[in-house]
């Protein structure tokens, strides 16, 4: 039997413990916000925490697991009345198209945020670069990860424009 | 996507349409005291197919369209809240049920009507035809970016104004008063001189008895209130919290868990199956081999091979025990295909021009390039493209007494509905779909071959089976984006001007115009040859658009460099008979300071092209550093009549266009022996963060017929990519992807001189 804590709870498992997560998840504990995308961490869209770390899901073994706290997207909120600054800038800045990389999306970003609260341009490619959108809504998730870190938002390629018209 | 091709409606039009004119009118009086079973709950009123109302007067649009991501539904509804006028907080939306009463006769309407000028007393007789005509095709389909400009302008405007003035019809009835001092507003109606004001809801029961109007008035576009304002779409709060539900989701007592394999080369079978150790692996209760299914569509039948299949009572026994069978797949005459042989069969067929077919064919070709200062010539290439759709493909089926159930994602629910019952050898009946949100579709999901096996599987097992690819399955037994080779011939006179214009290309595809040029040359020869290959064809984000887009628009960069012109004044010159194309190549050179020059190592590119309805300019600019590629920034200018959901318009053009991006950077599946070499997003990148440019849409509301929006994003950005890339470093990319491309080689020429 293995124990783990998900979203608060502690669940006893009588599952296979080379079983990835993330179908120990959707299957045993029936918690279907975290998807399955490729199977191999090159997607993200299995993206969950492990004592606060974001981890892929889909090859992490429920073994690896054992006795730790889970955190999916059905806990991101803090309470059942109130979102997670992140869901709630996803809503303002209408970030999801088809939907089904979000909770990847959502999890790493909140990983993200946890540890650096105002990240830059390049921490937010190198936090994110494991979570692939088909429907390609970046530069929306960029924008709301920055709108919650309250980071002035700029444009590189804007900027450098600017200095270059600024130079003639 | 667009695979209901105007034309193949109109044909079939033409034979429920034979008795439009002399044959007996239908009238089609109101639908929906029939339909009201299937969408009408506790204290629901069907007003008309499309519209409901409850009694707490929440007005909710049924949507004829599948959600995977584009956000129809918003959308739409604004489109029938509007005419409708309803209160924007009153109303929802629902997605109708795969069911022929719910055919969309709106888009047959839109496809075989459109322009036509039918007089109002011949309406209702054609739109009996219509539904009959929708229901015969199975036509509820998603696609062709289609939804708007057919469903919304034909169906859902015209549902909303009916509606509203059989409401008000009624209200003039219950209070005694002229029915032209009845006023609707925010789903409410006001007779002002006797201070009365009711909400619709009280009416809902007596306008539910009249026939809807055909025709009634709707609004200008100065009348607008709810189309072309930004709204939230309403499917969001479920997608940030992990509780919207896709097919993958489903849930059912009892079920069991399978994955399937294809013999790898398409059209293979299976010569025999191991199973021994596959049976041995915990969780592992059956083994299946799912017999091939032949679909009739009006795109002709296609067979889906036979397949393997493991059942378990999880996912991962099941995957365990696919990676542990050893099958052996039959041989095949196409076992030795690789994509080398393939591209030298279109070289091979190009040249030689067998039966070549034209698109347009006009001036004296021969002559012109005679007479030419100068002529230029290049070869052009694209690879297959799979859609990898975020959402492997998967489906979740259950039969009870004869009656099948199938949960999907899908783009025609009704086709599919068909297609399950043929291959089950059910009556239509006896199958329901239940279509769930699609986590991406792109074309690829309007293939019934996943729900087919679901439900094969069911059949077999005698419980709800949910059946998940693999993703290696999904990236390799797709229906794939063909690869194409184009060829070109312009002849330049010698003050550089384009007086001839040659292009020959394989493989013709909807949409039929997807070749041609908008710029003026008197001279033109656009044509094709055919070149099939075994690898089956898919309808791949905006169809033929997506490799034209490329070719056409990247030749005549070549042609302006060759005239030693800019390439954004030497489009203008030639755009002057198109003021839509003009504007919106204009806006776009102009959003983007096209004329101000960058450092070096800065280039800029720019493409035009029309597709869906729309006209789309896209201007990128890049860095390249050290053979190194960033796209940084990409302005885009949109021209699709009128903006119903300007924010969700922009976030089309945005996927578009990273959608084109991915395929133009990294996109390409590659045959071998016969099948696919790629196998995941390892192999089979997407643009990923780090590689995303800053992207600003723009938007210019000509007030010219609806457009569509999925699609016209995608067919300029491959080309405005590798002109910028031209731009930055002189060398000029025939070949996609890019990832392939050394871009710190010494730079080519310019197209060959001939």
């Amino acid at each position: 039997m293995t124990v783990i804590t998900v979203n608060g709870t502690e669940q006893k498992l009588q599952v296979d413990p080379s079983t990835p997560l993330l179908w120990v998840l959707r299957e045993q504990l029936a918690l279907t916000g975290t998807k399955f995308g490729c199977g191999m961490a090159q997607c993200g869209a299995c993206t969950v925490h492990v004592d606060g770390t974001a981890m892929r899901s889909c090859v992490t073994p429920l073994s690896a697991v054992s006795g730790q706290k889970i955190t999916t997207i059905e806990g991101l909120a803090p309470n059942n009345n109130e979102l997670h600054p992140l869901q709630q800038a996803w809503i303002e800045e209408q970030v999801p198209q088809c939907g089904y990389c979000q909770s990847g999306q959502l999890m790493s970003a909140a990983a993200l945020l946890a540890t650096n609260p105002s990240p830059s341009d390049a921490d937010i490619n190198i936090a994110m670069a494991g979570n692939i959108c088909r429907c390609g809504m970046y530069s929306r998730i960029r924008r709301a990860i920055k709108s919650v870190a309250g980071v002035q938002q700029f444009d590189p390629a804007v900027t450098e424009l600017a200095r270059e018209i600024n130079n003639g | 996507m667009g695979k209901w091709t105007r034309r193949a409606v109109i044909s079939a039009g033409v034979v429920a349409g034979g008795g439009l004119i002399v044959g007996v009118a239908i009238r089609p009086g109101n639908r929906a005291a029939k339909l009201s079973k299937y969408v009408a709950g506790d204290g629901e009123t069907l007003l008309h197919t499309w519209v409901k109302l409850d009694s707490d007067n929440v007005v909710t649009a049924i949507i004829p369209h599948a959600e995977m991501g584009q956000g129809v539904g918003t959308a739409l509804a604004q489109m029938l809240a509007d005419e409708l006028d309803a209160d924007w907080d009153l109303v929802k939306f629902e997605e109708a049920p795969a069911l022929g009463e719910f055919a969309n006769y709106p888009m047959a309407q839109a496809m075989l009507l459109a322009g036509a000028d039918i007089p109002d007393f011949v309406l209702p007789t054609v739109e009996g035809a219509l539904i009959r005509t929708a229901h015969v095709l199975d036509l509820q389909i998603t696609g062709g970016s289609l939804s708007v400009r057919t469903t919304g302008a034909y169906g859902m405007r015209i549902a909303g104004a009916a509606v509203k003035e059989m409401l008000k019809i009624a209200a003039a009835e219950a209070w005694q008063v002229p029915v032209n001092q009845v006023i609707a507003e925010n789903s409410q109606l006001i007779h002002k001189a006797s201070g009365r004001v009711e909400p619709y809801c009280a009416f809902a029961e007596s306008a539910s008895q009249m026939t809807p109007p055909v025709s009634p008035t709707l609004k200008s576009v100065d009348e607008f209130k709810i189309m072309g304002r930004h709204v939230e779409r309403h499917d969001l709060p479920s997608k940030v919290d992990g509780t919207a539900i896709f097919a993958l989701d489903v849930r059912l007592p009892d079920m069991l868990y399978a994955t399937v394999m294809r013999a790898p080369t398409f059209g293979g079978g299976i010569d025999s199956v191991d199973e021994v150790r596959t049976r041995a692996i915990n969780g592992v209760v059956d083994v299946v081999q799912l017999p091939s299914a032949e679909v009739s569509s009006m795109l002709g039948k296609f067979t889906y091979a036979e397949s393997v299949a493991v059942v378990a009572k999880g996912y991962w026994a099941a995957k365990q025990g696919m990676d542990a069978l050893n099958i052996q797949w039959r041989s095949t005459e196409n076992d030795g295909v690789s994509s080398d042989a393939i591209f030298k069969q279109f070289d091979r067929d190009i040249s030689a021009g067998v039966d070549r077919e034209s698109d347009i064919a006009q001036g004296d070709l021969v002559a012109s390039m005679e007479n030419a200062a100068q002529v230029i010539h290049a070869d052009y290439r694209v690879p297959f493209l799979a859609h990898t759709c975020m959402e492997p493909l998967n489906a979740t089926a259950m039969v009870n007494d004869g009656h099948c159930e199938v949960w999907v994602g899908c783009q025609s629910p009704l086709s599919f509905r068909q297609a399950i019952a043929n291959a089950l050898g059910f009556d239509i009946e006896n199958v329901t779909v239940h279509n769930c949100f699609m986590g991406g579709g792109f074309g690829r999901k309007s293939r019934p071959d996943y729900a087919i096996q679901a439900a094969q599987l069911a059949v077999s097992l005698g419980r709800p089976v949910q059946l998940l690819w693999t993703r290696e399955e999904d990236v390799r037994q797709d229906f794939y984006r063909p690869a194409i080779q184009s060829r070109f011939r312009a002849a330049l006179d010698d003050s550089g001007d384009l007086i001839a214009w040659e292009n020959t290309y394989v493989d013709k595809h909807e949409p039929d115009e997807a070749a041609l040029i908008p710029y003026s040359v008197d001279v033109q020869d656009i044509g094709h040859v055919r070149s099939p290959t075994h690898i089956p064809f898919g309808a791949w984000r905006s169809v033929a658009h997506s490799h034209h887009g490329f070719f056409t628009e990247s030749f005549i960069d070549e042609v302006a460099v060759a005239a030693g012109q800019d390439p954004f004044d030497y489009r203008v010159a030639r755009l002057q008979h198109l003021p839509r194309q003009l504007a919106v190549l204009t806006k776009a050179a102009k959003e983007a300071q096209w004329h101000i020059p960058l450092a070096p190592g800065r280039g800029r590119g720019i493409s035009l092209q029309s597709s869906f309805g729309s006209i789309v300019a896209e201007v990128v600019e890049v860095t390249v550093k050290d053979g190194n590629l960033s796209v940084d920034r990409v302005v885009a200018v949109i021209d699709a009549g009128y903006a119903v959901s300007p924010d969700g318009m922009k976030a089309q053009i945005e996927s578009g266009i990273i959608y084109g991006l991915s395929a133009a950077l990294f996109g390409e599946i590659s045959i071998k022996d016969g099948a696919v070499v790629e196998s995941n997003f390892h192999d089979y990148q997407s643009v990923r963060m780090s590689d995303a440019p800053a992207i600003e849409t723009h938007i210019i509301n000509s007030g010219a017929d609806w457009g569509g929006a999925g699609e016209p994003g995608t067919p300029p950005i491959a080309s405005a990519l590798t002109n910028a890339i031209f731009n930055a470093t002189g060398n000029r990319i025939r070949q996609l992807p890019i990832k392939n491309v050394d871009l710190q080689a010494a730079r080519e020429s310019t197209a060959t001189m001939g």
